[in-house]
């Protein structure tokens, strides 16, 4: 082979990419970077980033019940819960706080797996940077909290299949409510 | 005048060898890695590694906490291959609690263990063309190739690298539907892709200059270092954990196991462009035969994904071992009936292949170390752990 063959058949190969990148579709060899900041990609539905908490009606009823168990199997142990309290000291079934260090936090959706309430998620968004690192990205229970609303928006598919789930478990509960009622009367 | 044609100019000169350090920031390094060089003008005359800027004390970690959460640990290892990783840990696990994985699990698992292959050697190839001074264009065109796979990663497991997919006795959840075809659709344009870059790259005459018979690894020394994976196969001894395991389905696959001849840095790169196709035809047979729904966690896993906690495997240990791109990664567990590990060990084949790089390097230029570094195939998360 004559000594160059090879940089002309490379070029060749480069020529050819450079020319299918503009007039070709992206699984073809077309071009398929978008450019970022103006445009976005759409996120795919199973995508992962950071938890978040949800509720059903007003941010003041999360649906968790304070039970920390996610903090519990959070690999670097990055959820705090305290539990709230009424006026008499017994503690009530939600948070007083609830925080997740992002900056520790690895994105891998175990605690959505193992909260037994549906209550925490992993939500689509990524752009949390800030200029400080302590402070800004230690998440409290205002931020993290969202609407059904939105997991409903973000991820379409599994919000269809646990509000189904749910609302199959509230109507049995109240189905098991109902006979129970009357003996109460009685007493 | 007379004295200087008679004997060679270096013997006139009072020569010293140098010692230079190249990283631990050096972009030839393949992350945080540094080689302490002695050179003889350009020639290598001794290296040693050094490593363990990228410590993460993972065994500990791994043995204070649950088995379940030990699992997006292990995508942190070889974070190339994520899926591997998975796949290796989960094989151990199951082997120690005695679980047995769906049919459908199985597939899936497969099918994405070789989907990392290909992610792997594509991204290797790339980054050793960036090594010989081929810069960034080939390395561009391999990463459009993964792109495509990564996206698919995404779309399964909801992560491009750090997927955390893989469950005991299973996967964490099913298929996304019409991915499948997509899988498809990426196979069918991948060897056209393959095609152009052997085009592009296996007769080259730079290549072939500056890759054939650089760092030879004889079968001696391959074998006695313990070695594995593409770096083992490219000098000539085909031995794929795939066949003599026959691990997890891939006894039901028909494949070859590509061996090089001589064990240079181009055999290396010539067996791992092999690997590929014979990955595309595994994941075409696996395609074919998964079935089209079932199970995809064990029943008796099933419950401890939720409670992971409770998962108390009986007193005894395991060894589970993959088939990692890179070589023999394989996991070490031993339980005491607690949920957490009572020891938990890596067998990073990063760490292993990477002994032998004096050896290889040792009589070659400085410029070459760097190409037989990128042939070996390091991964540092891997290779400190
Ligand atoms: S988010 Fe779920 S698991 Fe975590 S404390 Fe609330 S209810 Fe429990
Ligand atoms: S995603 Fe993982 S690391 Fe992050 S808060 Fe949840 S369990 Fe913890």
């Amino acid at each position: 082979m004559i000594f160059g063959a090879g940089i002309l058949k490379g070029m060749l190969v480069t020529l050819r990419s450079f020319v299918n990148s503009y007039f070709k579709k992206p699984d073809q060899g077309g071009l398929f970077t978008v450019e970022y900041p103006e445009k976005r990609l759409v996120a795919k539905e199973r995508f992962r980033n950071f938890p978040f908490l949800v509720y059903d009606e007003k941010p003041e009823d999360p649906r968790c019940v304070a039970c920390d168990i996610c903090a519990k199997e959070c690999p670097p142990k990055c959820i705090t819960i305290v539990r709230d309290a009424d006026a008499e000291g017994r503690p009530l079934k939600k948070p007083a706080l609830f925080d997740i260090d992002l900056s520790v936090c690895m994105n891998c959706g175990i605690c959505e797996e193992a909260c037994p309430f549906d209550a925490i998620f992993m939500d689509h968004e990524f752009e949390i940077a800030g200029t400080e690192r302590h402070q800004s990205l230690l998440y409290h229970k205002e931020d993290l909290l969202k609407s059904n609303g939105y997991f409903r928006q973000i991820r379409p598919s599994d919000a269809a299949l646990i509000d189904a789930r749910r609302k199959e478990a509230e109507d049995k509960k109240k189905a098991a409510l109902k006979p129970a009622a009357p003996p109460e009367k009685k007493e | 005048m007379k004295n200087k044609t008679d004997t060679p100019l270096t013997e006139d000169f009072d020569t010293q060898t140098l010692q230079i350090n190249v990283g631990p920031q050096h972009p030839a390094t393949h992350g945080v890695f540094r080689m302490d060089l002695t050179l003889d003008g350009e020639t290598v005359v001794r290296l040693k590694p050094v490593m363990g800027y990228l410590h993460r004390n993972h065994e500990q970690i791994a043995e204070n906490m649950t088995y379940a959460a030990s699992m997006p640990y292990t995508d942190r290892l070889d974070y190339f291959n994520s899926m591997s990783n998975n796949f290796g840990y989960a094989l151990a696990v199951e082997k120690l609690a005695g679980i047995e994985v769906p049919e459908r699990a199985d597939y899936i698992r497969v099918i994405l263990a070789e989907l990392t292959r290909i992610v792997n050697h594509i991204s290797v190839i790339g980054f050793l063309l960036n090594d010989l001074g081929a810069f960034f264009t080939p390395l561009t065109y391999a990463f459009r190739e993964r792109e495509k796979i990564l996206d698919l990663f995404e779309e399964i497991a909801g992560s491009r690298m750090m997927c955390n997919y893989f469950r005991f006795g299973g996967v964490k959840r099913d298929l996304p539907p019409g991915l499948l075809e997509r899988i498809r659709t990426m196979m069918d344009v991948f060897p056209r892709f393959l095609d152009e870059f052997e085009a592009l790259l296996t007769d080259n005459d730079i290549l072939c200059l500056r890759c054939q018979n650089v760092g030879v690894l004889g079968r001696e020394l391959a074998l006695n270092a313990g070695l594995s994976g593409p770096m083992l196969r490219a000098s000539g001894l085909g031995y794929d954990i795939r066949k003599v395991d026959r691990y997890s389905i891939y006894g039901r696959f028909d494949f070859k196991v590509p061996v090089g001849s001589k064990g240079d840095v181009y055999d290396r790169y010539y067996v791992r462009v092999l690997e590929m196709r014979e990955s595309l035809k595994i994941l075409d047979q696996a395609l074919r035969q998964i079935p089209s729904s079932g199970d995809i966690i064990s029943r008796k896993a099933a419950p401890f994904l939720k409670a992971p906690r409770n998962f108390k495997p009986p007193v005894g240990e395991a060894y589970g071992r993959v088939e990692s791109p890179k070589g023999e990664l394989g996991f070490y567990v031993v339980s005491d009936g607690s949920p957490q590990p009572w020891r938990y060990h890596v067998r990073a084949p990063s760490l292993i292949n990477l002994t032998v790089l004096e050896d290889l390097c040792i009589g070659h230029k400085l410029a070459d170390a760097m190409v037989i570094l990128g042939s070996i195939d390091i991964v540092l998360g891997e290779v400190d752990h």
